[in-house]
């Protein structure tokens, strides 16, 4: 395959992948389990979730570590093996893609508040990063993705935990951002020109947003990024706002509408376009019909 | 009185350590507690509550001014009567089971404590019975619930139904929140209450025990 930077920078859009964490609860994941855990005893569940995306047209798909940092897994008591679960989870998306697709290692928030604000020092979390990130790198995963994050702060410990890790991996870098009044936060309180501004500076290649309350305001999201930065983008929306139905817990974008307003997102140059809670490989394909025709 | 003006503004600036020798100043002049935790402290957090509501400041300002409300109580409890400190009701609050998401069950906890509220914090992962006993024993007014994921907002209706099975739901109201919770599921899930966002949960608190 072609370097993913590289890739990246030829175009065209690269599709990624669309939520994980409802397929693994619709397969045996239990309320209080740790979905990192089914890197140790259910790969097939991921090889299922893997096979599912990549044949919808994902050409970047995520491991199963979103909470894979030591810190995380330790609410679980399972730090100890943070390595493994990492290398497992590289391991299991790799034999399902087998170079059709890049493998990207999630790289979620590890749970904490940083001092002065909460109760964790800052090298505590660069090293629960970093014992991650060591595992993802040494299985050979691809490209990194640094996600959800609030904490720019953190964010950056956790760029900085790749580089010190690795100088070449491709690090991706997304913050959630909640629309306000007077325009896009994070509950952190960082606006779109700090995180571009910080996250690139960190040493992210890629910046943008996941999560959030659907692809409408991803898409105004990125139109900020864009005004403020000409780094590369990636996007990963949720499918709108979850709702309740007869009982049922729903996401209200169809893969319809995600797609037509994913176009909007091509034409400020995002060169990732993924989906996240919610989203489903109905969603995946529709992207990949209407932005890769 | 200067001083506790001066205590207020400290507090919404998150200054731990001047709102503790402030607020000892203001004991050793001879202020009552009382009057120093309403006008000064409390007074203060009703700004940090009201300016977060109104998206004007972040978490963080919020969890520094929680920090220097705390460093000011510690002055203030050993002069304050029993039911001084918390005799606006008692809140029981917990992530529901299955849940380890607790930022904005935090906050919830800091806004009301900082509005007068006593607070039991059962922490994330509580299962139902845990609630309910909690409150039972403790003779809390309010069960305060949160939850993130969409896959654990059912919880919530378990506790809820352990209430009226054990008798408890004329007694104990119960109030529901989180990322993905709505007005709607809250009222279909039967929650006496619903709070949008942590300032909001203490306005719902405040109607509930009203």
């Amino acid at each position: 395959m072609q370097p993913f930077l590289e890739r990246v920078k030829e175009g065209p859009v690269l599709v990624a992948d669309g939520a994980m964490g409802s397929f693994l609860m619709e397969h045996g994941l239990r309320p209080g389990e740790a979905p990192e855990s089914f890197n140790l005893s259910r790969r097939d569940v991921l090889r299922e979730v893997a096979g599912l995306y990549l044949e919808a047209g994902s050409e970047v798909v995520q491991t199963n570590t979103f909470g894979g940092s030591a810190l995380k897994l330790a609410a679980y008591g399972l730090d100890d093996r943070t390595e493994e679960i990492n290398r497992l989870a590289v391991e299991t998306v790799r034999e399902v893609v087998e170079g059709r697709a890049y493998v990207s290692g999630s790289c979620g928030p590890c749970g904490r508040t940083l001092l002065p604000y909460g109760d964790v020092e800052p090298d505590d979390v660069r090293e629960s990063f970093r014992r991650q990130i060591e595992g993802l790198v040494g299985a050979g995963v691809d490209v990194l993705c640094v996600e959800t994050m609030t904490d720019l702060a953190e964010a950056k410990l956790a760029i900085e935990a790749a580089r010190g890790v690795s100088a070449e991996i491709p690090v991706m870098a997304t913050m959630t951002f909640d629309a306000i009044p007077r325009g896009f936060y994070t509950i952190m309180g960082v606006d779109v020109p700090s995180a571009a501004a910080g996250l690139l500076e960190a040493g992210a290649n890629l910046v943008g947003s996941n999560c959030g309350n659907g692809i409408e305001n991803m898409v105004a999201i990125a139109r900020e990024f864009r005004a403020c930065t000409d780094a590369p983008m990636l996007i990963q929306s949720n499918a709108g706002l979850p709702k309740l139905v007869d009982g049922e817990v729903v996401y209200t974008e169809t893969p319809e509408f995600m797609a037509k307003h994913a176009a909007e997102l091509m034409k400020l140059r995002v060169q990732v376009i993924g989906g996240c809670c919610g989203t489903t490989p109905a969603h995946i394909r529709a992207l990949k019909r209407a932005l890769c025709p | 009185m200067e001083i506790l003006g001066q205590i207020a503004a400290l507090l919404e600036r998150g200054e731990d350590q001047e709102v503790r020798s402030l607020t000892q100043s203001a004991m050793d002049q001879s202020l009552p507690a009382l009057k120093i935790l309403e006008e000064g402290l409390l007074a203060g957090m009703q700004v940090v509550g009201d300016r977060f509501r109104a998206h004007d400041i972040f978490l963080p300002e919020v969890l520094l001014a929680a920090r220097a409300m705390s460093a000011g109580v510690e002055v203030l409890k050993p002069h304050l009567g029993k039911t001084d400190l918390h005799s606006r009701g008692k809140v029981v609050i917990g992530t529901v089971q299955g849940d380890l998401h607790d930022i904005g069950k935090n906050l919830v906890g800091i806004m009301l404590s900082g509005a007068g509220f006593e607070v039991i914090d059962l922490g994330k992962n509580v299962s139902a019975e845990e609630f309910v006993d909690t409150a039972r024993e403790s003779g809390a007014d309010v069960i305060g619930m949160s939850a993130l994921l969409t896959t654990t907002m059912p919880a919530m209706k378990q506790v809820i139904s352990l209430l009226r099975e054990r008798g408890l739901d004329s007694s104990v109201r119960t109030m529901v929140g989180g990322a993905p919770v709505t007005r709607e599921y809250a009222s279909e899930m039967g929650a006496d209450g619903y709070g949008f966002d942590a300032a909001n949960a203490v306005e719902c608190v405040r109607e509930l025990v009203g």
